[in-house]
């Protein structure tokens, strides 16, 4: 059986369009009609009225934030206990699952008896992470997680790009963080 | 002597002066105005002690950085022709205004001063020259460059701005018929002395369809988009490919000092040049109303150059063959029509 070929008409142009002139004004009436809209508008913002009506899109960036959704996996952050503590224990599940290997714990002994360890050190080079997210994934004490919404890492040196436990801990401290949203702690 | 030679220069400074800076305006109007079409806000960071005048220190920056940067000759390129190439570009764009009138004659002191650079009388035929001279700034660019993109480029730029002048001129055939002369002074007077249907006959009352055309040929000159087959922003691989620093700046200052004389031009030659509309001289002369001439004649400039800047932000560009087709196969028989059609009805009214 040959093979059945759908034949699509394409609409032809009508002589108006064809005479070309009239689209063309038909289009700038509606990128003037936006411009005037806009200048309106901006004019308006300037002395302080209709402020409510958006003149534009733009979200003014680095003073304006915006939030990302949910589920966004943004930099990571360790939880901590009510007492301050890292919720980490030290699994080296996260170092083990990382495809990047950019993780990299040191376990010490917690001196509380319920708990067999904790984090000497845990430290992320950001440089090498590729925002997988198998770490939170992975982590069985919910003690690593990327919902921080600080989106801006960058660095003048790699060096920079290498955060230890402290700064993982208290992701606050960077300044820009915006709070999450929901139910998280 | 000495007087009048100082009244033409104070005329000619004044006009280099306006154009320059509506020119470097236009490079914030430009940015602006596309934002504000678009729903966005438009280049608005640079600021001197944290003022940013709604972006007005862009072009300022632009051109800072323009001169920093490296003035780079390509190896085996003319060096006299590269370096001469875009100076042709911008000194045959501001030539042209010599002949733009911007004003009725004005009465200081027993003086009467045309305001107008030069009052040629084949000042039409000046002002086409000029335009069709600018094309040489392209072609040397094309050809002095060593380069091949460039040289396509040029030979783009070449058709294109022949094909369109062609029209160009023909299309104002119409319109020196109507009027009876090519001095563009007293085009601009007639279009005030001659009455169509009670009204001033502008040329656009008289020449509707050489309107369009002349409009058409006239972006198409100024090669900007939806006509940039010459210098192709989006890819930029025009005939200034091989330019950098302050010469590319010469080339995208005289494309916008292209704009704005085609502004004048539709101006003086479609929209009644500084007529004022529905006013009449007063016998008896005033200062006022010749400022005022003046005044009415900026404001239409000023609305051509934002309705060529509306049309680049709208429209997406021509296909290289649609365009030539579009000026052999539509401009230029439509406007060997109109002169005919022109000429039957001049006939018909004698």
């Amino acid at each position: 059986m040959p093979p059945k070929t759908k034949v699509i008409k394409q609409r032809e142009l009508n002589f108006l369009e064809k005479l070309y002139i009239p689209e063309v004004i038909r289009g700038v009436c509606i990128t003037s009609g936006h411009f005037f809209k806009n200048l309106t508008l901006h004019s308006l913002h300037r002395i302080g009225l209709l402020r409510h009506i958006a003149a534009a899109v733009t979200i003014m960036y680095p003073e304006i934030k915006r939030r990302y959704p949910h589920r966004y996996r943004t930099r990571h952050r360790l939880t901590k206990r009510d007492d301050g503590t890292p919720r980490c224990v030290a699994c080296m599940m996260c170092e083990t699952v990382c495809p990047a290997k950019c993780i990299y714990i040191v376990a010490e002994e917690n001196p509380d008896p319920n708990i067999e360890k904790q984090p000497k050190t845990f430290d992320i080079d950001l440089g090498k992470c590729i925002y997988c997210g198998f770490c939170v994934e992975a982590c069985p004490e919910d003690a690593i997680r990327m919902d921080t919404q600080i989106m801006n890492i960058a660095g003048y040196t790699r060096e920079s790009m290498y955060y230890t436990k402290d700064r993982l801990l208290n992701p606050e401290r960077e300044g820009d963080i915006v709070k999450p949203s929901g139910s998280l702690r | 002597m000495i007087i009048e030679v100082l009244i033409k220069a104070v005329l000619a400074f004044i006009v280099l002066f306006s154009v320059l800076s509506f020119a470097g305006l236009h490079a914030w109007i430009e940015r602006k105005q596309s934002a504000v079409m678009q729903d966005r806000i438009g280049a608005n960071r640079a600021s001197i002690f944290g003022f940013t005048l709604l972006g007005l220190f862009h072009p300022i920056a632009d051109a800072i950085k323009l001169f920093m940067k490296e003035d780079f000759i390509p190896e085996g390129a003319n060096k006299v022709l590269h370096t001469l190439a875009p100076c042709l570009s911008l000194v045959f764009a501001f030539a042209a205004f010599a002949s733009i009138p911007f004003g009725d004659v004005l009465r200081i002191g027993g003086r009467e001063i045309t305001l107008q650079i030069a009052n040629i009388n084949v000042g039409l035929l000046y002002v086409l020259a000029m335009m069709s001279m600018g094309v040489y700034g392209v072609v040397l660019a094309g050809f002095s460059s060593n380069s091949n993109y460039a040289f396509l480029g040029g030979l783009r730029a070449a058709s294109q701005m022949l094909s369109y002048e062609i029209a160009m001129g023909v299309s104002l055939i119409g319109l020196i018929m109507v009027y009876g002369t090519v001095d563009l002074q007293e085009i601009v007077r007639r279009q005030g002395e001659f009455r169509l249907f009670g009204l001033q006959a502008w040329g656009i009352l008289t020449q509707p369809l050489a309107f369009f055309i002349f409009l058409t040929a006239g972006i198409a000159e100024t090669k900007r988009i939806p006509f940039d087959m010459p210098e192709g922003e989006s890819e930029i691989v025009g005939y200034f490919v091989e330019y950098s620093g302050m010469k590319f700046g010469m080339y995208m200052f005289a494309d916008f000092i292209e704009t704005i004389l085609i502004a004048c031009l539709t101006t003086t030659l479609f929209f009644g040049g500084w007529q004022v509309p529905f006013m009449h001289a007063p016998a008896a002369y005033s200062l006022g109303f010749a400022l005022l001439q003046v005044l009415s004649f900026v404001v239409k400039v000023v609305f051509f150059a934002w309705l060529f800047m509306t049309i680049r932000w709208t429209l997406p560009r021509f296909r290289y063959d649609q365009l030539l087709s579009l000026g052999w196969k539509a401009m230029f028989p439509l406007s060997l029509a109109n002169i005919l059609v022109t000429a039957l009805i001049l006939l018909i009214r004698r």
